[in-house]
């Protein structure tokens, strides 16, 4: 594995709550097997918030899928809080990138955020009130009886993050959470995200193919190389904690960073492996 | 809603119904050919032929039977159906099977189902069963099928537990396929309703209307097909009123993604 | 969007579960085989009184007999003569009523919900009229056949026709297209795709009819040769017809929903077939 030239501070400062270890996917088709993902190795610590980011089709969406006990692995293994996972574990919630489907469309908005919790069998005072809690810090206080259908895409994606925030999540995923609203809405989800982040203390792993969204969002970004993944770098994002779209985007360190690792992707495009490969 | 448009939709549902029948009264009211009597008088004929008895010896037992034969087919076809939707290998394995029997006209059943049977209830239930069950059960696999992945994912997720899998998720995301084969059973159902009745029978609707014709009692047994088209339309709008409550969420999804 | 689509063709599907090593057609045969051979056994084993259900190589057997008469063969040529018959009249009254009603719009407000209000009066009904008009004649049951399958393919144009782009159809009024004008390069490729569904829900629709009235009022074709093998007690023959009346239907089935997809390869519109 290469360490990052600029990275004093990835993991090891704080405890891993997320510890991915030699993963590897091979998907057997008949006769021939595809690697999708070779060997990827990093930790996430608790609280942190980290990004990946890679070309498309670097096995983001394979990965995330293994982390979450959705997909098993051909080998290595994924370890959450000191347990292998097998399949999806407790105390982790996903937000997808399809929003439209990902939200029940049958239950309203209250109802999408609520059966979770009922699933984890929380007592009713405390649902109500976790609900409540979640669509006021989306800024969705007022659509709770609406269908999800009948809020704009960015709507939608906001209640999926209240239905993950409301289950008090120990780790929460995000696949490309944003690829499919529009400009805007993306920066106001961000900030979302980065708020709800602070606030919460929650750790995030975001996966994303937009370089300033990972740079803007993460404490640290690791960059995949192109498929069978392995991990080409990490970078640790040392801007201010207090980030806003104006001043974040407009600092020259945050320049410097997103022209760092929008070389690596270049690379990882044209196929650069890292040493040793 | 308010009540104008309410109204308006009304008088709109029943202009031309009524205009027919209007036609009908005048196009016959002087008729001395035999097979189309009077409309007038196939009315006078109505009150006399059915509430006076025949309501509660033939046309409930009717009802029962298709009550009974449909929800059965139901809840066979929507359980069988899920089974088979979420087993691979099952759905490869029993699918042509399936379509066989599906494309037997359920008719033909009935000299079958008789044979083992007989000729009392329980045949005309099994045969209702036989016939309803095939559109449900197929339409069944085809919406469990078709789940949404990622809705599946995410029920994954937050560690959904079977039984609530099951209700909230499979039952409720096949829904409108589900309803789709509900409807084509319903209307196969009030078929095989009066045909089982027609082949061997001592009381019912059908077995009523086919005494009426050999007996050439043609305006009682106008009265019959009356009664029958009434109950169809009646079920008809029964179905649609339970449907459109369960599925609004679905009628909505459509228009808004058809509008989006 | 990643390496879990783009390795699709391999042959295993998101999850990366992979595809059973047998394919899918030969696991449908093996069910068909073991279907089979249940018929065979059970009776064999004395499970089910032969008398009810006869062994499968009884039906086989009873079948190649049947293939041997004339009758038989008559009897198919009459069902499949009264099933196209019935349908062509169905389409052509079914079309035509549809678009003239679907195309003028007061005629369509007026009508549609009428439609759907008459559509559910079941098709039996009719028997005892059918029978009184026309006895046990071919026409009794082509009655039937027409009635219960002109609704399935009224219906779809009707549902056709209103899917036309209300901007297209003004365009064509703005540019004073004559009504038949209108009709062949705005309505019709439209309505087309619905015409099609029409046609195979009707053509199914048309065959249960059509062995339906065969069975029950005796017009002449395969349906009456079932009546015929029930009142003679020849069960082995009576499972025989059913067993090919099942297959014609599957036949009917396969051949409708090839027609459907040959007409509308250029289609655009990849249409869900919920509201079927």
């Amino acid at each position: 594995m290469t360490t990052t030239p600029t990275g004093a501070g990835s993991a090891g400062t704080s405890t891993a709550l997320l510890d991915v270890r030699g993963l590897r996917k091979v998907y057997d088709g008949r006769g021939r097997g595809v690697e999708a993902v070779r060997d990827l190795t990093f930790t996430v610590g608790a609280g942190e918030l980290v990004c990946i980011v890679g070309p498309s089709g670097a096995g983001k969406t394979t990965l995330l899928r293994c982390v979450a006990g959705l997909l098993g692995c051909t080998s290595g293994e994924v370890v959450l809080e000191g347990r292998r996972v097998t399949g999806p574990p407790p105390g982790m919630a996903v937000v997808f990138q399809e929003y439209g489907r990902s939200l029940f469309p049958w239950m309203t908005v209250r109802q999408n955020v609520e059966r979770p919790l009922k699933e984890k069998r929380v007592p009713k005072a405390d649902r109500r009130r976790l609900v409540r809690e979640a669509l006021d810090a989306v800024g969705l206080a007022e659509a709770g009886d609406a269908h999800p259908w009948q809020l704009s895409g960015g709507m939608q994606q906001r209640v999926a993050i209240a239905r993950a925030v409301a289950y008090e999540p120990h780790i929460l995923l995000m696949d490309e959470p944003f690829a499919a609203v529009d400009a805007q809405t993306r920066a106001d989800l961000e900030d979302l995200v980065r708020a709800l982040w602070k606030r919460l203390g929650v750790t995030v792993l975001f996966v994303t193919h937009d370089i300033d969204e990972s740079v803007y969002l993460g404490q640290r970004v690791i960059v995949l190389s192109n498929s069978p993944t392995v991990v080409l770098e990490e970078v640790a994002v040392d801007l201010p904690d207090g980030r806003d779209q104006l001043t974040t985007r407009s600092a020259p360190r945050f320049a410097e960073l997103r022209a760092h690792i929008y070389k690596l992707v270049q690379q990882a495009k044209e196929g650069h492996r890292p040493a040793g490969e | 809603m308010s009540v104008l448009p309410v109204l308006r939709r009304i008088v709109l549902l029943l202009a031309v119904p009524v205009l027919l029948v209007a036609a009908w009264w005048a196009a016959t009211a002087n008729s001395t050919d035999f097979f189309w009597p009077p409309l007038s008088d196939i009315l006078g004929t109505f009150d006399d032929t059915w509430f006076h008895g025949r309501i509660t010896s033939d046309v409930l037992p009717s009802l029962a039977r298709l009550l009974a034969g449909y929800s059965l087919a139901l809840l066979l076809g929507v359980g069988l159906g899920t089974a088979i939707g979420s087993a691979r290998v099952l759905r490869a394995l029993l699918e042509p099977s399936l379509e066989f029997f599906r494309a037997i006209p359920s008719p033909v059943l009935v000299p079958i189902l008789m044979l083992f049977a007989g000729i009392g209830n329980g045949m005309k239930v099994l045969v209702i069963v036989s016939g309803c069950v095939w559109p449900v059960l197929l339409n069944t696999v085809e919406g469990v099928r078709a789940l949404d992945e990622v809705l599946r994912d995410t029920a994954r997720c937050y560690r959904m537990r079977p039984h609530s899998r099951f209700v909230h998720l499979v039952l409720r995301g096949a829904s409108p396929q589900i309803a789709a084969g509900a409807r084509q059973a319903l209307s196969i159902g009030i078929i095989l309703m009066v045909i089982s009745e027609m082949f061997a029978a001592s009381n019912g609707l059908g077995f009523t209307i086919i005494q009426f014709q050999r007996s050439f009692s043609v305006p009682q047994m106008w009265t019959g097909i009356i009664l029958l088209g009434l109950i169809g339309i009646a079920l008809s709008v029964v179905f649609q009123t339970v449907e459109a409550r369960v599925l609004s969420w679905y009628t909505g999804l459509r228009r808004s993604q058809r509008e989006g | 969007m990643t390496a879990a689509v783009t390795a699709d063709p391999a042959g295993r599907d998101r999850d990366g579960r992979r595809r059973p090593a047998v394919p899918s057609w030969a696991l449908g045969i093996a069910g068909l085989a073991g279907l089979m051979a249940l018929a065979e056994l059970v009776p064999r084993a004395g499970l089910v009184r032969e008398r009810y259900l006869p062994p499968f190589s009884d039906m086989v057997s009873a079948l190649a007999d049947q293939a041997g008469t004339d009758a038989f063969w008559r009897a198919l040529l009459e069902t499949l003569r009264g099933w196209a018959i019935g349908l062509a009249i169905a389409m052509a009254a079914g079309v035509v009523l549809g678009i003239v009603i679907g195309g003028v719009p007061p005629l369509r407000a007026a009508l549609t919900s009428t439609i759907e209000f008459l559509r559910p009066i079941p098709s039996v009904a009719l028997i005892p009229l059918a029978v009184l008009l026309y006895g046990t004649q071919m026409r009794s049951t082509l009655l039937l056949v027409v009635y219960a399958s002109f609704w399935q393919v009224l219906m779809q144009v009707l549902y056709g026709v209103q899917d036309v782009d209300p901007v297209a159809r003004e365009t064509a009024r703005s540019y004073r297209f004559r009504p038949l004008t209108q009709v062949r390069t705005v309505i019709w490729p439209t309505a087309l795709p619905y015409v099609m569904t029409g046609f195979r829900l009707g053509a199914a629709v048309a065959l249960i009819l059509e062995i339906t009235g065969e069975l029950v009022i005796g017009s002449p074709g395969l349906g009456r040769q079932i009546a015929v093998a029930q009142n003679s007690n020849a069960v082995p023959s009576m499972y025989a017809l059913v067993i090919v009346v099942g297959l014609i239907g599957m036949l009917v089935n396969a051949a409708a929903r090839a027609v459907e997809r040959r007409a509308l390869r250029w289609h655009p519109s990849v249409r869900r077939e919920v509201v079927s």
